[in-house]
């Protein structure tokens, strides 16, 4: 499943999930900017869970759910974590940017109610070099406030 | 101001698209029938090449077959200067790793990278040069006939008489290391030409010059070469360079007669594109016992790399660090020397705060031993040596004319906000503790918003210097913006869209700046050198204000009273005093294409405009770091950082903001971790994000607390540049308060861990 919707694709074994989700899916808003699993900019959810796509073969993917950036909200209506990043300023280039929000997505499920500490620790996997990080810091914890959470 | 005008905090309208996953970037250009192409690039930083094979059917494309096509050949309007040409693919010999030398196509990147592994080139290894001093040796290999590149040396004043009445006279040494500019999204070229045109896509910081560039290296004209700029991931002034692989792509989709695409990886962006800073300044510093720095005498080394880069060449980064470096102090006698200097390494190109961020290094670091060697407070030192804030505006010892900034002003307002003398006590309680704590401070002035008239004094022949935009009103009243510089990131779509719903009074909703494409644009030089503002803002307004005088002409005609008396508000113009006879801006739109008879109505709303700028404005201001040092583990940590800068009339504050904080994020890269480091054999080492250091949110600091002085500009709209005030300071502010931490001088970038054990050591 990817994005909800079954998909089916035969792919080389050697291609990256990455590589598949933008080629073969046309699902380019997951982006490559290292391709050795340092950035982050290319994180999807794998059964719900943040994943590097990659540093995962797509064959590995068979018979799991796979969310990408295009899964949240869509311009007119922006998911709230969407809503947060834009009224913060939250990305500049926005390369880096589809990867955090699916990251920070699975954090704020995991972790409702996050401290500042906790969001950049969690950000720390993740290479932004526009923003400076602060106003990605605020934008989370604006959304975590947005879903019911508290700040601690 | 209206809601959306000058100064409002608009939301950014490109974000959408970004956000959602439709952005459409370099590597995102979809085209049938595209084949992927790869590079094989050298492995020797120094080396002939000797035969080139293929042990499979795919073709492989040499520097043979692009026989005539032209170097990389900047040009350079003055003495000093020793050109060099870069093949686009190099023939006979190499000069840095990673130069490319065949490239390679394929239905796909896979497969693309395994013909790459059944080229062998074979290669006759020659002596390589792996740092300046070397290069510099009379028996060292050539890289060049000649390694130094560019040489020159002014003096203003009499900076020997100047030593000569000194009572202090101090000499050091500070090294900037090698750095790269590391966008997120590496380069990425797409070309097809469809028979008439040579279309191509390229994530460039300058559309026009590239265009210009190709056309000429390929042999074409000017007027069959499209470059349209997608959404790019970051630029920094990595993207204001033409590259080889540019040349090549372009070449390959006319010889091929397909679509050709390359997209860069990491380790060819580390590696293969430009890269930064590396220079040494040895500075004498002549003052008087009271601290009044008397005169400078500065030797700047930089090296450059193996090539010159178009446009900028070898010559803007030490040059620009020369004409920075006295700063915003009363310095009146001052010389310096420059040498950049060619070694076997990736040429070095425009990064954020070119030239500035190693100049203010350099000063701010011996403004801080020369408070020591006084006596001193560091802050003291300052306000003593400070340009008055009712000098100005301020010709510069190296001839630069402050336009504005209030020097004083900002350093004294970051101490209150920062409450320096609570710092002090804070850090003498600290010192009983495991970590040390220092506080840094440093002052800057930044050129922003150059024009024809500064790169031609400069020798810049390259550069065009203006900016341009043009604004389309169609008949539906959607008021469509063309410009001439491309964002990568800044937000244009927001920023240069807020200019003209200030100039028009309607919804910026009507408002669409569109990507740009030298096809339908107007013609400029680009987006580097914290030019927007400045340059593209000042063709803006001009484009809007026509477009208003236009329109109200317009209005006038409709509503049969003088053009004079009509007034703007809220999409509609009405008759002064009579708000009753009123029309709307798409009555006026409609009307500029279905002319009402008799209404006399030229037909058409359309603006374009230039702006170039007589000279450069300056932003300055004054930064202060404070840190924690662990002398156990050589680990900073940066604890509290402030601002006070001046950037004239702030246009869209969240941008402002943005701009500065990524400025010091990346200035706390280049103090604390990032280094393009070469072995002595000048092989790179640092080829991936696991060796080379970026910035990750546990280094920045929890807050940065700024405080904007806002004293306008002469430029169009109040605007002083802004891109790079962060990248400049930042660097030298943490290097500040690092030595003030640990009471060791430091005298070089980064302070790594293990840099700062070394230091302790070496103290101890």
């Amino acid at each position: 499943m990817v994005n909800g919707q079954a998909r089916e694709l035969d792919v080389e074994v050697r291609k990256t999930l990455a590589d598949a989700l933008r080629e073969d899916l046309a699902l380019t808003g997951t982006h490559l900017g290292c391709e050795h699993g340092v950035c982050g900019a290319c994180t999807v959810l794998v059964d719900g869970r943040p994943t590097r796509s990659c540093l995962m073969l797509a064959v590995q993917a068979h018979g799991h759910d796979i969310d990408t950036v295009e899964s949240l909200g869509t311009p007119d209506h922006l998911h709230p974590l969407q809503q947060a990043f834009w009224e913060h300023h939250g990305l500049q280039c926005g390369f880096c940017t589809p990867g955090i929000l699916m990251s920070a997505l699975w954090f704020l499920r995991e972790r409702p109610h996050p401290s500042r500490e906790e969001i950049r620790e969690l950000l720390s996997g993740h290479l932004c070099r526009c923003t400076g990080y602060l106003q990605i810091i605020e934008a989370i914890e604006a959304a975590s406030g947005a879903t019911g959470g508290r700040r601690q | 101001m209206t809601g959306t005008g000058i100064g409002a905090a608009v939301p950014r309208r490109e974000d959408a698209r970004l956000l959602t996953g439709r952005a459409r970037y370099g590597g995102d250009i979809p085209l049938s029938g595209m084949v992927a192409a790869a590079f094989i690039r050298s492995p020797h930083p120094h080396a002939r090449i000797g035969n080139i094979r293929a042990d499979s059917a795919g073709q492989v494309f040499t520097a043979s077959h692009l026989d005539g096509v032209g170097p990389i050949a900047p040009r350079w309007d003055g003495q000093g200067f020793f050109p060099t040409a870069q093949r686009p693919l190099a023939a006979d010999k190499v000069r840095y790793v990673g130069e490319p030398v065949a490239v390679v196509v394929a239905r796909s990147r896979y497969e693309a990278e395994d013909l790459v592994e059944r080229i062998h080139v074979s290669y006759e290894p020659l002596p390589p040069v792996s740092d300046a001093q070397q290069a510099l040796r009379p028996q060292a290999p050539r890289v060049h006939e000649d390694n130094v590149l560019y040489r020159w040396s002014a003096a203003h004043g009499d900076p020997d008489a100047a030593a000569r009445e000194a009572d202090v006279l101090l000499r050091i040494a500070i090294g900037s290391s090698r750095c790269t500019a590391s966008p997120l999204e590496g380069r990425a070229v797409t070309a097809w030409h469809d028979g008439r045109t040579l279309c191509v896509w390229t994530g460039t910081q300058m559309p026009f010059l590239i265009r210009s560039a190709l056309a000429h290296c390929l042999g074409l004209s000017e007027n069959t070469v499209q470059v349209i700029v997608p959404d790019t991931g970051g630029g920094f002034g990595q993207k204001m360079h033409l590259y080889p692989e540019e040349i090549v792509v372009a070449w390959l989709a006319l010889r091929l007669g397909i679509p050709v695409q390359w997209i860069e990886d990491r380790r060819e962006n580390l590696v293969a594109s430009t890269q930064a800073r590396e220079e040494q300044v040895e500075l004498e510093c002549a003052a008087r016992r009271d601290g009044i720095v008397l005169g400078l005498r500065a030797h700047i080394t930089a090296d450059v790399g193996a090539y010159h880069v178009f446009p900028t060449t070898a010559a803007l980064e030490p040059l620009g660090v020369a004409q920075i470096l006295p700063g915003p102090y009363a310095v009146r006698n001052y010389a310096y020397d420059i040498l950049a200097v060619a070694t076997n390494k990736a040429p070095t190109g425009a990064y954020r705060g070119v030239g500035m961020t190693v100049g203010v290094l350099a000063m701010e670091r011996a403004m801080d031993m020369l408070a020591e060697r006084c006596g001193l407070d560091p802050v003291e030192i300052r306000r003593r040596n400070l340009v008055p804030d009712d000098a100005v505006p301020y010709r510069s010892a190296s001839g630069l004319v402050y336009d504005g900034g209030a020097f004083q002003e900002a350093l004294d307002r970051v101490c209150a906000l920062a409450d320096y003398p609570r710092l002090r006590d804070i850090q003498r309680v600290a010192q009983a503790g495991e970590k040390r704590v220092g506080v840094g401070v440093a002052c800057y002035v930044e050129y922003t918003g150059l024009g024809s008239a500064t790169f031609r004094r400069r020798g810049m022949v390259d550069i065009p210097g203006h900016e341009a935009a043009a604004i389309k009103v169609d008949p539906g009243a959607t008021v469509r913006v063309y410009l001439s510089f491309p964002s990568q990131g800044q937000g244009h779509e927001t920023t240069m869209a807020q200019l003209v719903a200030e100039v028009l009074r309607i919804s910026l909703d009507r408002i669409v700046v569109e990507r740009v494409d030298t096809m339908s644009g107007p013609h400029g030089s680009g987006t580097f050198a914290s030019r927007t503002s400045v340059a593209g803002a000042g063709a803006v307004l001009r484009a809007a204000a026509y477009i208003r005088e236009r329109a109200t002409a317009i209005a006038g005609a409709l509503l049969e009273a003088s053009p004079k008396d009509v007034e703007w508000a809220d999409d509609r113009l009405f008759v002064r005093g009579a708000p009753l006879r009123a029309v709307t801006f798409e009555d006026v739109a409609q009307a500029a294409y279905r002319i009402p008879q008799g209404s006399g109505i030229t037909p058409g709303l359309e603006a374009v405009e230039y702006f170039d700028p007589p000279a450069p404005t300056f932003s300055s201001g004054a930064h202060l770091a404070v840190v924690e040092v662990d002398p156990r583990t050589g680990f900073t940590r940066v604890a509290g950082y402030f601002v006070a800068e001046d950037c004239g009339r702030i246009l869209n504050p969240l941008i402002v903001r943005g701009q500065l904080l990524g400025g010091i994020a990346q200035g706390i890269g280049e103090a604390l971790l990032e280094h393009s480091a070469y072995d002595d054999q000048a092989q790179p080492l640092a080829t991936t994000f696991m060796d080379y250091l970026l910035p990750l949110a546990a280094d920045i600091p929890p807050e940065v607390r700024t405080i904007h002085l806002e004293h306008p500009s002469d430029r169009p709209g109040g605007f002083r540049g802004m891109g790079e005030g962060g990248a400049i300071a930042a660097p030298a502010a943490i290097a500040n308060a690092v030595a003030n931490a640990i009471g060791v001088q430091v005298t070089r970038l980064p302070l790594r861990p293990e840099d700062i054990l070394s230091l302790l050591e070496r103290g101890a």
